[in-house]
């Protein structure tokens, strides 16, 4: 199997707080993989990681590595910024700026400097379709984000991602704060997306995990339990607090 | 893909611009005050402060001056405070979102922004002529204390509103009233937020001095009483300085007003961190 | 006593308190006025409010000079102060260590508390024949004016607009960053259009305050009723006419002095209205609306 994303002995910590514990954990390539785990667990402070936006807390501290294509994203000479394009993220609740939904989608572009008109009103229809947001906002791309309902928003920050072409998206319980309709929605979205991006879903629901993802980690306590194909963990745990996990015994 | 600088490049040269006008502002800042303090300080000794002024304030104490400021800005304070928290208790417990809030709200924001000249001008043709009060404390320091009332009331007021309402819902579910409930919860918790408004609106009356220009006098006696004329130390350094009367005194009139505002932020600044703290629950 | 008559008492006793800023705000104007319009009666609107001339010993009360004056000072100043006050704010939200933030907040309330005289005295010693070295003439001038007033002014910019940033949701700092934004793409195209009315609000603060401000502007303007042909001539501002004259003027003399306090408060009203009405569209855009 080809993999996109290799950890090897990842440790996190936040200031004295040990948070992640000797981390490993390959992500394949083009397909989905969900992290699931109690609240508190790590899983979000993990894909936080994978894109580098913990830089953005001052007493983050790590060690280990992690590996896109083989590179090493935290070897100083790596380009956070060009990390960060290559790393889509899709937040648990809908952050769409106070702007269009035009200039929303066309955000990332302008910023890496694509000013091109007819490319920019075509890259945002396309990414718009792929998120299958655009027939229902094709007639107000003018108006504010702001006034899109909470799933129609989230569809809006996929497409937003989508469109700078990222080879990885990683989604922060992109579900948790939308209604069934809306959820189901966007697990359709994760379904068509898996053939063109490799995706890392942070999921409290496992359903949801079983629903969506071919491979499943599960995260507690900042380690990893036990992980691999969503089949085998849902089905034959290998290890007892996997099982008493996912059959609601505890979180 | 036109573009004129790479955005790592603006990257780099905007931290350099932010940093640069960060410390600039400082550096302005600190430097007046610096001075002010370097200037004044060797002035400033226990005969500076507690010595009465010779021949107009050209040499001597300053020892009337800081009575003067303290009796106007107690004044000030004592009939502000009562007005400026109960209009806060009644906007947040009370008041709905009505006409008459809005109004409130209008009015205590426009107080809060008439140029200092007005309510002097105001405090002259009402406290001082119409009410026939004078040149006094009185005058002044009823015309400082509409000067503090908005400060007051809005500190109040968003102290006030961020007490959690479950605590007044717990109160009131005991069968407790309404006033009860706000005399024994509400204003407890929300004492460190007053004070801090309090403290400020002192602040904003002991450092004026074009609104008691015509309202207060400029004696060089200590005032014995409410109608008695006085001079407070904002007013002494503006009469030293535009007269040409003692550069020296002026410096250390200067550093006693900068080390009171020192003061004041410290003690607020204290009760701030203390009142977040508490509120944290640590 | 029945209980329900102990409140009643005192929720209508607290319902006086909370009229008494509209009281006042009313005694106000009414006395202001009262004094004042006398004087724009006997001189006639328009030759008051756009008069050349201010001679009372002549009889002629025109404030235009006056108005350019506390206009000219005030423009000047937000010039240099929003500017350099803006960045600042940036600065202190975004960028500056967090070990330093806490001892630079806490500054610049102090400055903003620093009284007006202070600073005018600092102007007048130190500012004044500096300029005069500088630029020749007496060293009292607008421009003198504006250097005092943009650093009066700067406290209250940086502080109110430092709040606007920081009030930005931390999620569109996140949603930018995610995205292959840098930081200063993320602070121009997101986090500052967002703060904008914040900004906005802190600059017309500023404006309040310089408007308003009498005795430090006194110290260093120069007071001389006239249009400047130049930034480095002495000007009088609306304030400092009113504190000046006020000591000896009787008659149409001390209405007209009332009359430009008048002026002062129909500005400062402007002002408010104008904030207002930008708090509103806030409001409406931050909070689900369109744009």
């Amino acid at each position: 199997m080809e993999y996109r994303i290799e950890v090897e002995d990842l440790n996190v910590y936040f200031d004295e707080l040990h948070i992640l514990k000797d981390i490993n954990l390959k992500i394949p390539k083009n397909a989905v993989t969900s992290l699931i785990g109690p609240s508190g667990c790590g899983k979000s402070t993990f894909i936080r990681t994978l894109n580098r936006m913990n830089d953005m807390i001052s007493t983050f501290k790590m060690d280990g590595t992690v590996l896109l294509d083989g590179e090493d994203i935290y070897n100083p000479k790596v380009d956070v910024v060009e990390l960060r394009k290559k790393v889509g993220m899709v937040f648990q609740k809908p952050n769409p700026f106070p702007k269009s939904i035009f200039d929303n989608v066309a955000y990332g572009l302008r910023v890496h400097g694509i000013n091109d008109k007819d490319f920019l009103a075509q890259k945002v229809e396309e990414s718009l379709k792929e998120a299958a947001l655009w027939d229902e906002v094709k007639n107000i791309l003018d108006k504010s984000a702001m006034g899109l309902s909470g799933g129609q928003q989230q569809r809006l920050c996929i497409a937003r991602t989508i469109a700078v072409e990222p080879e990885v998206i990683l989604m922060d319980e992109p579900c948790s704060a939308l209604d069934p309709i809306s959820t189901t929605k966007i697990e359709d979205l994760i379904h068509k997306l898996k053939k063109d991006f490799t995706i890392i879903i942070v999921t409290h629901n496992m359903q949801q995990a079983t629903r969506v993802s071919k491979h499943t980690a599960f995260f507690l306590h900042g380690e990893i339990v036990e992980s691999g194909l969503t089949e085998k963990i849902f089905i034959e745990p290998e290890d007892k607090r996997t099982e008493d996990y996912i059959t609601g015994r505890f979180g | 893909m036109h573009r004129i600088i790479p955005p790592k490049i603006s990257q780099k040269i905007m931290t350099g611009v932010f940093w640069a006008s960060g410390l600039l502002t400082i550096a302005i800042l600190l430097v007046i005050i610096g001075y002010v303090l370097l200037k004044g300080l060797p002035v400033v000794n226990l005969e500076f402060i507690l010595g009465d002024p010779i021949d107009s304030g050209r040499s001597g104490g300053i020892f009337p001056f800081i009575m003067s400021s303290i009796y106007v800005t107690l004044l000030a304070v004592l009939v502000a405070t009562p007005l400026g928290v109960g209009a806060a208790i009644y906007l947040s417990e009370y008041a709905g979102e009505g006409k008459l809030v809005k109004l409130i709200r209008f009015g205590s924001e426009t107080l809060a922004s008439i140029p200092s000249i007005v309510f002097g001008l105001f405090g002259l043709a009402f406290f001082v002529i119409y009410l026939g009060f004078g040149w006094s404390v009185l005058s002044g320091g009823l015309t400082l204390a509409l000067m503090a009332l908005p400060t007051i009331l809005s500190a109040s007021e968003v102290s006030i509103e961020s007490i959690n309402k479950s605590y007044a819902e717990g109160s009131l579910a005991l069968g407790a009233t309404k006033w009860q409930t706000i005399y024994r919860v509400v204003i407890p918790a929300a004492l460190p937020g007053i004070s801090t408004g309090v403290i400020l609106g002192m602040g904003r009356a002991i450092a004026e001095a074009a609104a008691v220009l015509y309202t207060v006098g400029a004696a060089l006696m200590i005032p014995t009483s409410l109608m008695d004329a006085a001079r407070p130390l904002p007013l002494h350094l503006y009469i030293l300085a535009t007269e040409g009367l003692s550069m020296d005194n002026a410096w250390g009139t200067a550093a006693v007003l900068v080390l009171m505002i020192l003061i004041i932020t410290v003690v607020t600044n204290t009760l701030v961190d203390r009142y977040r703290k508490k509120m944290m629950g640590r | 006593m029945p209980k329900w008559d102990e409140e009643f008492f005192i929720e209508k006793g607290l319902l006086l308190t909370a009229v008494s800023s509209i009281i006042i705000i009313a005694l106000i104007i009414l006395f202001v006025f009262k004094e004042g319009i006398p004087a724009i009666e006997s001189t006639g609107f328009f030759s008051f409010l756009f008069g050349m001339d201010w001679a009372p010993t002549k009889g002629e009360y025109g404030i235009f000079p006056m108005i350019i004056g506390t206009l000219g000072i005030t423009v000047l100043s937000l010039l240099m102060a929003v500017p350099l006050g803006v960045f600042c704010a940036i600065f202190l939200a975004e960028i500056a260590p967090s070990a330093m933030r806490k001892v630079l907040n806490p500054t610049i309330q102090t400055l903003a508390g620093i009284p007006s005289v202070v600073y005018g005295f600092f102007g007048l010693v130190l500012l004044v024949p500096f300029m005069r070295l500088q630029f020749g003439g007496t060293g009292f001038s607008m421009f003198t004016a504006s250097v005092i007033l943009t650093v009066m002014i700067l406290p209250i910019i940086v502080s109110v607009s430092e709040d606007a940033f920081r009030s930005i949701p931390l999620e569109y700092k996140e949603a930018s960053l995610a995205l292959g934004a840098t930081h200063w793409q993320t602070i121009k195209n997101v986090i500052f259009p967002a703060a904008i009315p914040g900004v906005i609000t802190s600059v017309i603060l500023g404006m309040g305050r310089a408007i308003g401000e009498t005795l430090a502007i006194i110290m260093v303007a120069g007071n001389v009723v006239q249009i400047p042909s130049s930034i480095f001539d002495p000007v009088r501002a609306l304030t400092s006419n009113i504190a000046i004259e006020m000591g000896y003027a009787t008659g149409i003399h001390y209405n007209a002095l009332f009359a430009t306090g008048i002026v002062l408060i129909f500005m400062i009203i402007v002002l408010l209205v104008i904030a207002n009405y930008l708090h509103y569209k806030k409001k409406v855009t931050m909070g689900g609306g369109y744009l």
